[in-house]
């Protein structure tokens, strides 16, 4: 067996595993995944535009009033960005942490015929189908919850194929860097601390046209990788609402997943060889 | 110098962990393991066996010498060295998410196995190692013991031919450290050579072909269990105490000329002498020791914890 075939094989032990495992977790997985963007359109694109015919306490006023494009349609995209990148997180880092915590699965893990840096690309690349998966997920849940319809239109599919797997890829990125810097202990603390941070500035609920009017905000935004997959979702799905340039997207989306790559293998291999 | 039978091969191994101050895990360590044999390193907690272990498995990298496993040096080459390595770790490191039976076949499969011959290994194993009735068992719900085979089992599923156990008895109940025990030994029918650390003596005792006494990360003595035994010259201990401790030194010097004694030491209340194991030997120790007060006598025949307390002074244990 030359070492390529031996690594690939033990690349896809791997895979077959944690396939198997999810298959097995697959209810809770499901209601992981679609819990988030489901109460949110809930909320936001059906309770509250009944509310009171909806002037004070629905932003889709606000929203659809320069645009011409209502609430919902600005939302599709951002809970996408936030379904892949929370499942980066509960994929990669929550695991990582209890591993390197308590049950130490990973010690095993790492004795396997392949470089450990392949180990940890292991845990990226499956936690980016599974983000795909979520991202999936969010796309009937906007269509059948808001009282007001999604327009979304899929002009370069290539394009749009391009940002989800980036995305997907720099959220596992982000979770394997998170779990490996992150003392085991206080990974509840990342929540607060790094998680609902970046995903209320990373453009999410809003355009990032729209912070125009504050600039250091919007200047600001820039260092957060969520800022890139919701644009260049909103730009592959809803280009009716203003974005980003594509090119600056993908540009982006690259940089930051070959950064945190980077830093999250070598917190990996911190982890697991002394 | 190296050894052509030897599969395990560590030369001028050294590994200080950075701190203020560093902390020399290892200070230079060489040895040799034969190709089928149980090796064992025995020593304290903290004598630089696990680091050793860590250093050889790939999970740790040494600041001088190499450890060639099979011929492969385990620094340059750990994806390849691993495929001749088997590890059980000191804690349970066991897939808490799939049986006892996915773990043996997962492992398979990352060791590049087809699923057929995954499935084969897998069965032979659990009867091996007696577990077939907990092959649909998780994990948690194993006791120590079993969990502890399962993982032997798990270790060597890929055929390596070299197996790590780190103190593979620890936290066992003596009955599941006896079954560990016979586990251990069936590997040998399997031509898998062992490499084990444990601050058990009895169980180097045991289970060892050969072992290393280290202690501050050093060899001290390396040889097999009865020769290490024989070597503090005398098959037998006889402790003698007396009424009056301080005559000890006058009666030391009359049991030193007695035939089959090798040697005499002053204990706290009394003497302690080595003496071949002979016909006679006790009668003849008791006569000289007359009129010296003696109030008790125990023999015993040595051990490896008396082997280590004088290479060290000190007890296994402190």
């Amino acid at each position: 067996m030359t070492w390529r075939v031996s690594y690939a094989r033990a690349f896809m032990g791997l895979m077959v595993r944690d396939l198997y495992v999810l298959r097995r977790e697959l209810w809770p997985f499901a209601v992981r995944v679609a819990m988030n963007p489901l109460l949110f359109l809930f909320v936001f694109t059906y309770i509250m535009p009944h509310m009171s015919g909806g002037a004070a306490l629905n932003p889709t006023a606000q929203m659809s009033g320069g645009t011409g494009v209502n609430f919902s349609t600005v939302l599709l995209p951002g809970l996408m960005a936030v379904a892949i990148m929370f499942s980066g997180i509960a994929a990669v880092a929550l695991p990582l942490a209890q591993e390197f915590g308590i049950t130490r699965e990973i010690d095993d893990r790492v004795m396997c015929p392949l470089p450990i840096a392949a180990v940890a690309i292991e845990k990226i690349v499956f936690s980016a189908l599974q983000s795909i998966v979520a991202a999936a997920i969010v796309f009937p849940l906007a269509y059948y919850v808001p009282s007001t319809p999604v327009h979304a239109h899929v002009s370069n599919w290539f394009f749009l194929a391009a940002v989800l797997i980036l995305a997907s890829l720099l959220a596992g990125a982000m979770g394997l860097t998170i779990g490996t810097a992150v003392n085991p202990k206080q990974i509840g603390l990342v929540f607060s601390v790094v998680v609902v941070p970046i995903t209320f500035l990373g453009c999410v609920y809003y355009p990032w046209a729209a912070l125009g009017t504050i600039p250091w905000l919007q200047t600001a935004v820039l260092l957060n990788p969520i800022v890139y997959m919701s644009e260049g979702l909103r730009a592959a799905l809803t280009p009716s609402l203003g974005h980003m340039n594509e090119a600056l997207v993908l540009g982006m989306l690259c940089l930051f997943l070959t950064l945190l790559t980077w830093l999250g293998l070598r917190g990996f291999r911190r982890r697991v060889v002394s | 110098m190296t050894d052509s039978s030897a599969i395990v091969e560590v030369r001028g191994l050294r590994k200080v962990y950075a701190g203020k101050p560093p902390v020399v895990a290892v200070a230079g360590i060489d040895l040799s393991v034969r190709d089928g044999e149980i090796y064992g390193l025995l020593g304290p907690n903290g004598a630089g066996k696990t680091t050793t272990i860590s250093i050889a498995t790939t999970r740790a990298i040494p600041s001088a010498g190499t450890v060639r496993i099979a011929g492969v040096d385990v620094v340059r080459s750990p994806a390849l060295a691993r495929r001749s390595i088997g590890v059980v770790p000191q804690y349970n490191t066991l897939d808490r998410s799939c049986t006892a039976e996915e773990n043996i076949q997962f492992h398979c499969l990352f060791f590049g196995m087809s699923r057929i011959d995954a499935r084969a290994r897998t069965a032979q194993l659990l009867d091996q190692f007696r577990l077939t009735d907990k092959a649909r068992a998780y994990p948690i719900s194993l006791s120590g013991g079993l969990a502890q085979r399962l993982q032997i089992a798990r270790a060597i599923a890929h055929r390596p031919r070299v197996l790590f156990l780190d103190e593979p008895s620890a936290g066992l109940d003596p009955q599941s450290r006896i079954a560990m025990w016979d586990g251990v030994r069936s590997l040998r029918a399997e031509g898998i050579t062992v490499m084990l650390t444990t601050h058990y003596m009895e169980e180097a005792d045991e289970l060892c072909d050969r072992l290393a006494i280290i202690d501050h990360g050093k060899i001290l003595v390396e040889d097999t269990p009865a020769a290490l035994k024989a070597s503090i010259g005398g098959e037998k201990i006889v402790d003698l105490k007396l009424s009056s401790p301080d005559n000890a030194g006058q009666l030391a010097a009359r049991l030193n000329a007695v035939e089959g004694v090798t040697g005499v030491e002053s204990t706290a209340d009394g003497v302690r002498v080595l003496a071949r194991s002979e016909d006679g030997i006790i009668e003849r120790i008791v006569n000289a020791s007359a009129g010296f007060g003696v109030r008790d006598l125990a023999t015993t025949e040595p051990t490896l914890e008396t082997v280590f307390i004088k290479m060290t002074g000190r007890d296994l244990r402190e």
